[in-house]
């Protein structure tokens, strides 16, 4: 297995008269949570588009080695399929029906949507049909998972619970994560690393490193910290500030 | 779960409005307020529905027009789903047609009758042309407008989950354009069979639409009135019909969100 399956390798792009990318090179190592965050419109989600190699840069090198899954902003469910029809779209590739259905079964289990199978999206909650979309991506054989502000159409507390729930999944399923996100709390909750992006044509600006495992708690001091040097890394916050909370904290 | 109640008891209300319209056209018929020669009473018309019950005419008149609405409206829904589905994907043939069955839309099928005649003489096949006339170009329109709303966000899904392109056609294309396209049904079989009438009027030889002309020429209001009738109520049952379609749960959701 590649130990670095996710790479762009001086990389450029530009919509029109638009430079996004300018010689922007990236590495991701197997197993690791990046995320990605930057102002809006900085090319989050074109990044995402280059991996999942829905969009080709016009030099540089894309390397993505292993299966792609993505989880779109919007809903992205099939509507006029039921739960359990949906998360088998992500088990197609499986031969074996009983393979397939014990899988279905126990992705069910684990968004605790059992009872919902059978459920049109329609008729469920955006916090389930948001799980529904994640085991979609999760079950069967992919490696990578790709995630495009999956839980910025949620309100605050359901987007607290989702971070758990994710962390719990990729415990059970652990995969290669890009989650692109601008909520820099999410980020700091979730990920290994912290990418954060510049304003066009994006450039890494820094990187932030969280040894710590998850579920993160959103005031975990270290989560906090991270969260202060973003902010300030971004022109959002006074340098310096992070110190000052973390000495109260 | 309110409207669910309501709608359970409020089954009964379309039949006591007709009960009171049919109440009001009695006395209206008793007072006299025009002669019963053009305004036929309730009971007259009942007597002439069995009349024309006993003779065949009425059923034979059902079966025409309905086969005629069935044949016209089945070619229009299997020749112009495929045309709007065409049309919807590809951008430049949408530019190039779309005008072109804009006009024919607008242009209302009772135009054609004269050349309807002409080109295929009187009986089902003009009608059945009229018919396809009326319904193919709103279905067409119908199905363009349905596929360029589809969500790009579906095709990329597809695309991940490795669909071929037979797959994207019937596994996503078809399944969302249907709670659209099937409310243009409801519309266009609507339309074709007020389009069945006035053909057989002039071009047919059988059929409800010649069944009143023919009651019109013999000064029979009685039967004209049972002709409006069966027309209306059977235009009512086909859009209950259609209706049913949207019942399917892999339908509803096009009509619950």
């Amino acid at each position: 297995m590649n130990d670095k399956p996710l790479r762009l390798e001086d990389v450029s792009l530009s919509f029109g008269a638009v430079d996004v990318f300018r010689h922007l090179s990236l590495e991701v190592t197997d197993g690791e949570f990046v995320a990605v965050v930057g102002p809006s419109g900085c090319g989050k989600t074109t990044l995402l588009n280059l991996f999942s190699k829905f969009l080709k840069p016009e030099t540089g090198r894309v390397e993505c080695a292993g299966r792609v899954r993505m989880v779109y902003q919007h809903d992205s469910l099939f509507p006029w399929l039921t739960v359990a029809e949906n998360i088998s779209l992500g088990l197609r590739d499986l031969g074996n029906d009983s393979e397939r259905a014990r899988q279905l079964e126990e992705i069910t289990h684990l968004i605790g949507l059992e009872e919902f199978a059978n459920h049109y999206p329609h008729q469920l909650s955006g916090g389930m049909r948001q799980r529904v979309e994640l085991a979609r991506a999760l079950v069967g054989d992919t490696d990578i998972l790709l995630l495009d502000e999956p839980f910025s159409s949620l309100d605050y507390l359901t987007r607290l619970r989702m971070r758990n729930e994710l962390a719990r999944m990729l415990d059970q399923l652990p995969r290669t994560v890009v989650l692109v996100t601008h909520d820099i709390e999410e980020s700091a909750q979730l990920a290994d690393r912290i990418i954060v992006l510049s304003e066009r044509p994006a450039r890494i600006c820094c990187e932030f490193h969280l040894n710590i495992a998850r579920p993160r708690e959103p005031t975990h001091p270290r989560v906090v910290e991270t969260v202060h040097k973003i902010l300030a890394e971004m022109g959002l916050e006074r340098k310096g500030s992070a110190a000052l909370s973390s000495l109260v904290s | 779960m309110t409207e669910e109640k309501i709608s359970s008891r409020a089954r009964i209300l379309p039949f006591v409005v007709v009960l009171v319209a049919l109440l009001i056209w009695a006395a209206l018929a008793r007072f006299r307020l025009f002669p019963e020669s053009v305004f036929p009473s309730p009971a007259a018309v009942a007597r002439g529905f069995v009349e024309e019950l006993r003779n065949g005419r009425l059923v034979d008149d059902v079966v025409a027009s309905l086969f005629r609405v069935t044949t016209g409206f089945a070619l229009a829904v299997f020749t112009g789903i495929p045309a709007g589905l065409w049309l919807g994907h590809h951008a430049r043939a949408r530019t190039a047609f779309l005008p072109v069955v804009n006009f024919f839309r607008s242009l209302s099928p009772l135009a054609w009758i004269p050349f309807a005649i002409l080109w295929f003489g009187i009986g089902d096949l003009p009608t059945v042309f009229l018919i396809f006339m009326a319904s193919f170009f709103p279905v067409v329109l119908a199905t363009v407008a349905a596929v360029a709303s589809i969500p790009s966000v579906y095709f990329r899904v597809a695309r991940d989950y490795g669909f071929s392109n037979n797959e994207v056609l019937t596994k996503v294309t078809l399944p969302a354009i249907a709670p659209q396209v099937i409310t243009s049904l409801r519309v266009t079989a609507g339309l074709a069979w007020l389009v069945v009438v006035a053909a057989e009027m002039i071009a047919g030889r059988a059929g409800l639409g010649f069944a009143i002309w023919d009651a019109r020429n013999g000064l029979r209001m009685d039967l004209l009135v049972c002709g409006m009738i069966v027309i209306g109520v059977i235009g009512v049952v086909i859009d209950r019909v259609l209706l049913q379609l949207t019942r399917i749960s892999s339908i509803r959701w096009g009509y619950e969100r």
